[in-house]
């Protein structure tokens, strides 16, 4: 669906993302995991053609439909919008009036329903829960049928129910045969339930099934501090070991 | 003094009987509504100090058309819709901030506005008139100016509704879904200058800003529906424009001001009347 080959990005100044290759296919669920100014987000915006390469190459499919679900944190919550118009805003309008029409009410209320909305598409967005606003951006890139869905941070700043949510939510999304590219700072939480991971700083560390990346060296290599991985129950479980404080010496 | 006495005193529809007072009350109250139109988009992309700055800029054309003899709309009207277009380009292409693009090139067209009236113009009532609002200076063309300028800005903001809506809340994601929010942006720089230039001559240029955030903000704080927004604010505009330029006749004050000073009390009244959930809404607006 998506070849990534020899690609660099930068913003004008030093390259952000070096050298990156990386093969997406058709019907994957795919993390990105890398510590915060690692290029993750720049190599999401290349993916989405926003960003242009410095060198090498994106190739995919012409007629590939990509949706965009951006962090929370940079959504204006207190914006003069419904649940509804925020899922209309990205539906083609078949008509010159403004409004939604039936057939596009009964889209919105359909997608609602699959999301677990049922019943919110009159409220305001901020009247809603973190994963319920997770969740209605989740529908505003469904609505657009999209071959491919990208994500930034989908579990950033939400609680563990929300999370658990947002992760079967997106196994079912996959089940049903859309490709998913996210990125995530949660190792644990999110990185080691997907079926594919890549560790990335700057360019890809390391690229396969969390068991065989999320290993101490490679996590080291990622996030430059040494990271111990445990195996419990089958999965890897990574363990961040913060200085302790009572190696601290007391002031005098 | 019961009502019917003051009335009768004060004769309220005195002013409607002069040609002057009715095309300049028919440009303020259609002025009004364009710029709380327009304002809802200006408010909600914190574009106020643009709006502050190209009225500035369109004071510039003003003065050069009147120097180099050219019909004002033609002259104000092309080096607005420029000076916006630059404005727009400039900040996109991150080859300034929007705050030093804006100053520089507003500014100076201001400056080069005063300088040409200072040397060529009939100086001091031309430029009391052009800042501060004349409805003396109003004619039957700025009256087919505002209504045109009207029809075209609904027409956009009709036609254009989701996409205008899709790039004002969330420009990056609306650039990858196809959308084109570079081009929405220069559409409604071009609506913003047309606006400025067309309600110039009633409000002035220092106080055409106010018209184009205050409605608006006041909207803002009645609801949480942006399609509402768009009614609302305009119907302020209207309104708060229709009770100033009465007054402003009755009570022989500058019209742009009374007008403006009109605005401020509805925002007052709806601030207070509105209590919490209205100033949360209006805290968050940047203007």
């Amino acid at each position: 669906m998506l070849e990534i080959s020899h690609l660099s990005c930068s913003y004008g100044g030093p390259v952000v993302v070096d050298h990156v290759d990386l093969h997406i296919r058709s019907g994957e669920l795919i993390g990105i995991v890398g510590p915060s100014g690692s290029g993750k987000t720049t190599l999401l915006r290349a993916i989405l053609g926003t960003v242009e390469p410095l060198h090498g190459s994106i190739v995919k499919p012409d007629a590939l439909s990509v949706a965009y679900v951006p962090q929370v944190e940079t959504v204006d919550w207190n914006f003069p919008v419904t649940v509804s118009e925020v899922i209309v805003m990205t539906m083609r309008k078949r008509s010159w009036w403004p409004g939604i029409s039936k057939t596009e009410r009964a889209e919105v209320d359909d997608l609602l329903e699959r999301l677990g909305l049922g019943g919110l598409g009159h409220r305001h967005i901020r009247e809603l829960s973190g994963g319920q606003q997770q969740r209605v951006f989740l529908a505003r890139a469904l609505a657009r049928r999209p071959d491919l869905l990208v994500l930034d941070e989908p579990t950033s700043g939400v609680d563990v129910r929300t999370r658990h949510e947002i992760l079967h939510l997106l196994t079912d999304l996959n089940d049903d045969g859309l490709t998913i590219v996210l990125t995530t700072h949660d190792l644990n939480g999110l990185a080691a339930h997907l079926p594919r991971i890549v560790c990335f700083n700057k360019t890809v560390i390391a690229d396969g099934a969390p068991i065989d990346v999320l290993r101490p060296a490679v996590l080291e290599a990622t996030y430059g501090a040494p990271l111990e991985v445990l195996i419990h129950g089958g999965m890897p479980v990574v363990l961040d070991h913060a200085p302790s404080l009572r190696a601290v010496p007391k002031p005098a | 003094m019961n009502t019917a006495s003051f009335v009768a005193a004060v004769d309220l529809l005195e002013p409607l009987s002069y040609g002057f007072f009715r095309r300049g009350l028919t440009v303020a109250v259609l002025a009004g509504a364009l710029c709380g139109l327009v304002g809802v988009y200006v408010v909600l992309r914190s574009l106020s100090y643009i709006g502050h700055g190209l009225s500035h800029a369109v004071f510039g054309g003003a003065a050069a058309a009147a120097v180099a003899n050219v019909n004002y709309f033609l002259g104000a009207g092309a080096w607005g819709i420029a000076s916006g277009l630059m404005i727009g380009r400039v900040t996109r292409r991150k080859l300034l901030s929007a705050d030093a693009a804006i100053g520089i090139v507003t500014t100076a067209s201001f400056a080069a506005g005063i300088v040409l009236f200072n040397k060529f113009g009939q100086a001091r009532r031309s430029i009391d008139a052009v800042l501060f609002g004349d409805i003396l200076g109003v004619a039957r063309s700025d009256v087919f100016a505002v209504v045109g300028v009207g029809i075209a800005v609904v027409a956009v903001v009709i036609g254009a509704y989701r996409p205008l809506l899709y790039a004002t809340f969330d420009s990056e994601v609306a650039r990858v879904t196809g959308g084109r929010p570079d081009l929405l942006d220069a559409v409604l720089m071009v609506m913003l200058s047309l606006t400025v230039l067309v309600t110039m001559r009633v409000i002035g240029v220092l106080l055409i800003s106010a018209l184009l955030v205050v409605p608006a903000s006041t909207a803002r704080m009645l609801t949480d529906s942006f399609a509402r927004m768009l009614v609302i604010a305009p119907g302020i505009g209207a309104l708060t424009s229709l009770i100033g330029m009465n007054l402003s006749y009755h009570v022989n004050t500058s019209p742009g001001a009374t007008v403006i000073l009109i605005n401020a009390c509805a925002f007052l009244v709806v601030f207070l009347s509105t209590g919490r959930a209205g100033r949360r809404r209006v805290a968050h607006v940047h203007v």
